[in-house]
């Protein structure tokens, strides 16, 4: 559990200490085949992850693409003013922010559940057959999900709308409506990922020690309370330390499916930062003041990640872990 | 776990309860795939009228016939297979060499290299910079694009790095002895030892192809190269949300709905073939990595 986001520090314990050089060459010459190993994989950091990131100063530029990144002229933070003058980015983030709660809320308790009730059965066929049952939607893709979203939701002859027919209600076309997009988004993330994330859980309840149970047993405690006093509070960290992760990544909302479901009737609720980003630079080729949301977007980001990492350290280190 | 002990009345019913909920939920997963699967075999006029909801109605294979004679529905497959395994291999190649060197503590420099690769878990430039670097690299649109530009994440690197370095280190000691250098090692040793691991890898890494849309659908202009799953965006959402499109497309045999269900199916078989097969490494990274994100 304590590897839950790598720090970098765990990479190696002691610290390198060169006090010459000729021995940092020798170490090199001797371990080269080591360097030849990892020569491939970091260029393909350089080239892929560090070379965007000096590509970001276009954020600061007037983008030409004639002119190309570095000849394009600086313009300092003009282009942050425009977007926080922007009524779009403004609801882009605050309806991130709403996705994001909403789903704390609603979505991650439901692998906990999932967990504990999974738990509970002995039977080693039963379990194992719900478990498979439980994870496969996981393995589809978000534009399966989303055709099948369209196909319930379809407004004349979705099996939703069928239905409010045949009990004399309206029928709604519910993918244009903005009311009903979050609970859309939700109601589905949840179909397809809460059995899945509740394997980790599943894991930290197979850590209790059993003899915490069998000495309950012999006191004459019942399952339900078994749950609440042993298998609850022993996962209790688990819990916590997900959820501090979870708010670290309050910012990355589902894009990838959020961009097969919205529709500009729908942008009021639906639009989110980075969806925010992919219209206007990939679709609206406004790439500098694209970017220049998404270095607002990154750098929150990082604060938010390097701080619930800070505190799920705390945490793993006076938990039970 | 405890084995099943002696229960109270009061318990067993407890159990029957939570059993009768579990298997709701396992139904509630099941029943859109169900539901899906059902109108890609029944009659285009029995799924617009609505008729559809758990089994099929007026069986038919029409709307699966349709979709079988489209050419681009096999291109599609074709792309999707090659960058599954391609990527895959590609990845492998790249991922495992870098985690054996990583999990050395005698590599110098070890803990700003960790860094370099670390970082970019935190921190990346973002959509834009990464498009625009891709254009530079003369990548857009092509298919040796797709495969390089996702070939490594860090966080395969760690989960591989982290095997690595559970393995006991008198292996390594042992081969030294007989004179094996670096490459001999991970080939000969840590390779074979590695092999669930490895799994586990390889198949998060085939799962995320299979299943990516989103960069091949931005990358790619030329309807040849692209993934099965940007010629089902295509056929599903974009269609759907025009619904002049949905009005031609009908016929007596099969309708929108019926094909939506068709493609649906036939692109989600081989997942469901494979995933119960592949199911215990999935869990298994999980476990690897603490937590999968």
């Amino acid at each position: 559990m304590s590897g839950a986001i790598e720090s970098p520090a765990t990479f190696v314990k002691q610290p390198v200490r060169a006090s010459k050089w000729g021995e940092v060459i020798e170490t090199m010459r001797r371990d080269w085949m080591l360097y030849a190993m990892l020569a491939p994989a970091l260029i393909w950091f350089l080239i892929f992850m560090y070379k965007p990131m000096y590509g970001l100063q276009i954020a600061f530029k007037h983008f030409s693409a004639f002119k190309g990144i570095e000849g394009s002229e600086w313009i300092g933070f003009a282009h942050f003013m425009t977007l926080f003058h922007s009524d779009q980015f403004l609801r882009a983030i605050s309806n991130t922010l709403v996705i994001s709660f909403y789903s704390l809320i609603l979505a991650a308790p439901v692998p906990i559940l999932l967990a504990l009730m999974i738990n509970e059965v002995h039977s080693k066929g039963f379990r194992k057959t719900v478990q498979t049952v439980l994870y496969l939607p996981h393995f589809i893709s978000v534009v399966i999900v989303a055709g099948i979203v369209i196909a319930f939701l379809s407004p004349t002859t979705g099996l939703v709308n069928t239905a409010l027919r045949a009990l004399g209600l309206e029928q709604v076309y519910f993918l244009t409506r903005p009311e009903w997009f979050r609970g859309i988004y939700i109601s589905s993330g949840i179909w397809k990922e809460a059995g899945f994330d509740s394997i980790i859980y599943l894991a930290a309840i197979m850590g209790i020690n059993p003899a915490l149970y069998e000495s309950a047993q012999v006191d004459g405690a019942t399952r339900w309370q078994m749950i609440w006093r042993i298998t609850v509070p022993c996962i209790l960290p688990t819990i916590a330390v997900l959820l501090v992760i979870r708010l670290g990544h309050i910012l990355e909302v589902g894009y990838e499916y959020i961009v097969l479901l919205y529709q500009p009737s729908t942008y009021e609720t639906a639009d989110v930062i980075s969806t925010y980003i992919y219209r206007l630079g990939l679709q609206g080729a406004r790439y500098d003041l694209a970017a220049a949301a998404g270095i607002f977007n990154a750098v929150v980001a990082l604060i938010l990640v390097l701080t619930a990492n800070k505190i799920s350290r705390r945490i793993t280190r006076t938990g039970v872990f | 776990m405890i084995s099943t002990p002696i229960y109270s009345p009061g318990d067993r019913w407890f159990g029957r309860i939570n059993t009768a909920l579990l298997v709701v939920f396992a139904l509630c997963a099941l029943y859109p795939i169900v539901y899906v699967t059902s109108l890609s075999v029944s009659s285009g006029d029995a799924a617009t009228s609505g008729r559809v909801w758990l089994w099929p109605v007026e069986w038919t294979l029409s709307a699966h016939a349709h979709v079988l004679q489209d050419k681009l529905f096999w291109t599609s497959y074709a792309n999707t297979l090659f960058y599954t395994v391609v990527g895959t291999l590609t990845s492998l190649a790249l991922i495992i060499p870098a985690a054996y060197a990583l999990s050395k503590p005698r590599l110098m420099g070890r803990r700003w290299i960790g860094f370099f690769v670390a970082f970019t878990m935190w921190f990346n430039a973002g959509m834009i910079p990464f498009y625009l670097n891709l254009g530079d690299l003369d990548l857009l649109d092509s298919r040796w694009g797709i495969v390089i530009a996702f070939a490594v994440n860090a966080f395969n690197i760690i989960l591989m790095r982290n095997f690595f370095e559970s393995v006991s280190p008198s292996f390594e000691e042992a081969a030294r002895m007989d004179g094996a250098n670096d490459f001999q090692i991970l080939w000969q040793v840590y390779i074979p030892l590695a092999k669930p691991a490895i799994a586990t890898v390889a198949m998060l890494c085939a799962i995320a192809r299979w299943n990516g849309y989103f960069w091949a659908m931005v990358m790619l202009r030329d309807e040849n190269k692209i993934p099965l799953q940007v010629f089902l965006k295509k056929m599903i959402v974009d269609i759907n949300l025009t619904e002049e499109a949905a009005g031609a497309m009908a016929t007596q045999a099969y309708s929108l709905e019926t094909i939506t269900g068709a493609i649906i199916v036939l692109s989600m078989i081989p997942v469901v073939i494979v995933y119960p097969m592949i199911q215990k490494y999935f869990t298994k990274g999980v476990m690897m990595g603490g937590v999968k994100e």
